[in-house]
């Protein structure tokens, strides 16, 4: 028995079309990363504010607002942030009383102001401004390696990894339910987050006990979490990761707070706020961008978004803008220094049960990417659109997901659960899912090394249809530009507008002199920029 | 009709399934304990097939059972569909003519929630499950606002357009906040002096029918609603109104 495997030359397919799709995402996303280093954001801003050690509130209650936020809002007024926030706030800690916390209180109740210094002044701030930075890259790093010394002290967990979701709105709550996950062999712990914190333009504080269908993704609840999970890995011999969503209006905010507390993966994908939340696709591509270069130096892999695009969409009509998506995200990826190894792109077991031949085309479908992406740690979503409240059937269907998933090599697993389409997971729900998968992958774990599809056959002509329909749709994106094919539509059938959507007035445009020693620290270890 | 019991494998056998957990080690004890709570539940002679520990302070169970309770169907009170369903050419011509204009229709999701999935599926061209929205309907003028509509913003858009009806849509909640916010855009539309002027409808995976006179609604779908469905109710709820007047 050899364990684990990604299958890969299994399955023929056309490597000029996979290497045309390649070109193509990279002629697309050129405009993108344009757009992404020319500007900045209010978020990007506050996550640089965060990094340096700003943090807390102003206020008490519903009434308080993150400090952060403060401080970039009362700097916007004073001077704008054509030139960035750190050297203005910087101005002000000198100026003022020199610590960091402290100063931004002071900006918060309004009894400094930042402003932008002149001569001698101005050469202090940046000198300040670059010690910070330095310091707070070196907490990221510091933050990798600590990971990097547990997974090699306590050993590392084997693949496929056995994705589970918690919310209880109560991070509290989460703790012992996210334990207990790990102990019946759940390998990575997700924290779904609360409704509707994507369109929130702050991050809550501290610890938090209330939330509706999720907890609030908040620094404090990070911490408590992660430390929970190093307890319960260090009781299992194996290191249990921890993920949560690096989206929304304050991505690059929770990117940085995930790198700081030592999250190990985030969903961050390229264009989820844009199609499905309906935010700006500007404001999301120039806070993608950082968060991307800040989850590439925190070693933290990225989970992208497209299974979304088959929940809205017919699995077998829209396959092929699954792929497309991921040549964009694995483009955009790069270009923000991300690694293959941190690209867990996403894909999903969507497809009509009633369908004729649904196990084999998904069986093309989960090959094709495997072969598209040789080195990605893929991550598979179960099936959830065509989940009723037959959970017989729904656990058989789980159980071929599971199959598909072990001959494939799909290397994140999301546990599927039977009541899917009933209610949130009992207990008992969690523990059948589990059961299931282990069954299928230890019986078949080495059965991925094992088969070839057969030369010519409809596994490999239906991968071939897809990767042909992704070429030219991505040849069309190519055509009219990426963000012209977002107002056309192109993707998920959405059509949002360069202008429009949530979060645009908090995107702007760099001035001459901007200043983020972060942002070219995170550039010049990863090899990224101009 | 008569009374009926569960079908195992004969008539009245009684026989019915059912799994639930125990905050219980497993053990003989624990078994027992499913045993009795079954008992308590009615069945009799249950069987515990099925024991597994989850962890070291819970235990799953499946359990078999005859019951004694019988039902008879024809005693119960059960709402019927009170509108037919109506192809797309049928719901345009009782626009057409009832109206002689095009029927105005606002949607929203309202609340934390996020969620625009249910609200899209029933408003856009696109639709469900091949069933067009009410978008594709040449006489239904859609005005989709998206998630995180305050009902003061419901309320300005119903009276700027003059709605005929509004849809308001909860995907995704927690501790009832789906009852909550379809009753505050109920109330904003009341205080506005608009209630009586709208058709009001809500919906969503965690709605039933019946819940529409509580919720001071027209009507409610729950999950599964097709667009067309919709469609034919405000057809109908609009063709029904001008009978009455």
């Amino acid at each position: 028995m050899s364990g684990f495997v990604r299958p890969v030359g299994r399955l023929k397919i056309d490597r000029a079309a996979v290497e045309e799709c390649r070109e193509l995402a990279a002629e697309i996303a050129a405009p993108v990363v344009e757009l992404a280093r020319t500007h900045t954001t209010v978020s990007l801003e506050r996550a640089v504010l965060r990094l340096i050690g700003v943090d807390g509130v102003e206020g008490e209650g519903v009434e308080a607002v993150p400090l952060p936020n403060r401080v970039v809002d009362e700097t916007t007024r004073a001077v704008g942030l054509e030139r960035g926030v750190l050297v203005p706030f910087m101005n002000a800690v000198e100026t003022g009383c020199g610590d960091i916390g402290a100063t931004a209180e002071a900006v918060a109740r309004g009894e400094q102001t930042p402003t932008w210094p002149e001569g001698m002044d101005l050469e202090i701030a940046l000198e300040r401004a670059r010690r910070e930075s330095e310091a707070a890259l070196q907490k990221i790093s510091r933050a990798r390696s600590i990971r990097d010394e547990i997974v090699g002290q306590i050993g590392e967990a084997p693949k496929p990894w056995f994705y589970e979701i918690v919310a209880t709105g109560n991070i509290y709550e989460d703790i012992p339910q996210a334990q207990a996950a790990a102990r019946e062999g759940c390998d990575v712990v997700a924290v779904i987050r609360s409704t509707g914190q994507s369109l929130m333009d702050y991050v809550p504080f501290g610890a938090t006990e209330e939330g509706f269908a999720g907890t609030y993704a908040t620094q404090e609840n990070f911490r408590l979490m992660r430390s929970a999970l190093d307890d319960v890995s260090t009781e299992l011999g194996r290191y249990v990761r921890l993920t949560n969503y690096a989206s929304g209006l304050c991505m690059p905010e929770i990117a940085a707070m995930a790198a700081l507390e030592r999250l190990d993966m985030m969903l961050n994908d390229c264009m989820y706020g844009i199609i499905f939340r309906d935010i700006n696709m500007q404001r999301t591509f120039v806070d993608q961008h950082f968060s991307r270069m800040v989850h590439s130096s925190a070693g933290i892999i990225i989970n992208t978004g497209e299974d979304n695009y088959l929940t809205t969409a017919d699995a077998i009509e829209s396959a092929h803008t699954v792929l497309a998506s991921q040549f964009l995200n694995e483009r955009l990826a790069l270009e923000a220094g991300l690694p293959e190894e941190q690209m867990g792109l996403g894909h999903a077991f969507e497809i009509d049960p009633d369908a004729p031949e649904q196990i084999l085309l998904e069986l093309a479908h989960a090959q094709l990417v495997r072969e598209c992406f040789p080195n990605a740690p893929l991550k598979y979503m179960p099936p959830t659109k065509h989940m009723t409240g037959n959970v017989f059937m729904g656990f058989l269907y789980d159980g071929m997901f599971n199959l598909t998933g072990a001959i494939t090599g799909q290397d994140i697993i999301l546990l599927g659960m039977m009541t899917e389409g009933v209610h949130t997971p009992f207990l008992s729900d969690r523990d059948l899912a589990l059961e299931n998968a282990r069954y299928v992958f230890s019986g078949a774990s080495s059965l991925a090394g094992e088969l070839r599809f057969e030369p010519g056959g409809d596994v490999e002509r239906r991968a071939a249809q897809v990767l042909e329909e992704c070429r030219l749709m991505l040849r069309k994106v190519a055509e009219i530009g990426m963000f012209a094919a977002i107002e056309a539509g192109m993707f998920a059938d959405t059509v949002r507008t360069r202008e429009g959507g949530r979060g645009l007035d908090g995107v702007v445009r760099k001035a001459d002199g901007y200043v983020n020693p972060i942002a070219e620290g995170l550039e010049r270890s990863l090899g990224v920029g101009r | 009709m008569t009374a009926v019991k569960p079908y195992g494998d004969a008539t009245d056998d009684g026989m019915v399934q059912m799994s639930f957990t125990l905050p219980l080690a497993d053990s003989a004890r624990g078994s027992q304990a499913a045993a009795e709570l079954a008992r308590k539940m009615g069945l009799a002679k249950p069987h515990v097939v099925h024991a597994k520990a989850m962890g070291p302070d819970f235990t799953f169970f499946i359990v078999y059972g005859a019951t004694h309770l019988n039902v008879d169907p024809d005693e119960l009170d059960v709402p019927e569909r009170d509108f037919p369903q109506l192809s797309a050419p049928e719901i345009n011509r009782l626009i057409r003519e009832g109206l002689k204009r095009r029927f105005v229709v606002v949607g929203a999701c309202t609340g934390t929630d996020a969620h625009t999935v249910g609200l899209d599926a029933i408003l856009s061209m696109k639709g469900f499950a091949g069933d067009k929205g009410l978008e594709y309907y040449s006489e239904i003028e859609v005005h989709n606002l998206g998630a995180q509509v305050t009902p003061d913003e419901i309320v300005e858009v119903t009276r700027d357009t003059r709605a005929d009806a509004v849809l308001v849509s909860q995907v995704v909640t927690q501790r009832d906040a789906h009852i909550h916010h379809l009753r505050e855009v109920r109330e904003a539309l009341e205080a506005a002096g608009l209630r009586d002027k709208v058709i009001l409808v809500g919906g969503g995976p965690r709605f039933a029918p019946e819940q529409a006179e509580e919720l001071g609604y027209d009507r409610i779908f729950g999950r599964g609603t097709t667009p067309s469905e919709v469609a034919s109710y405000l057809a109908s709820k609009l063709d029904s109104r001008k009978t009455a007047a």
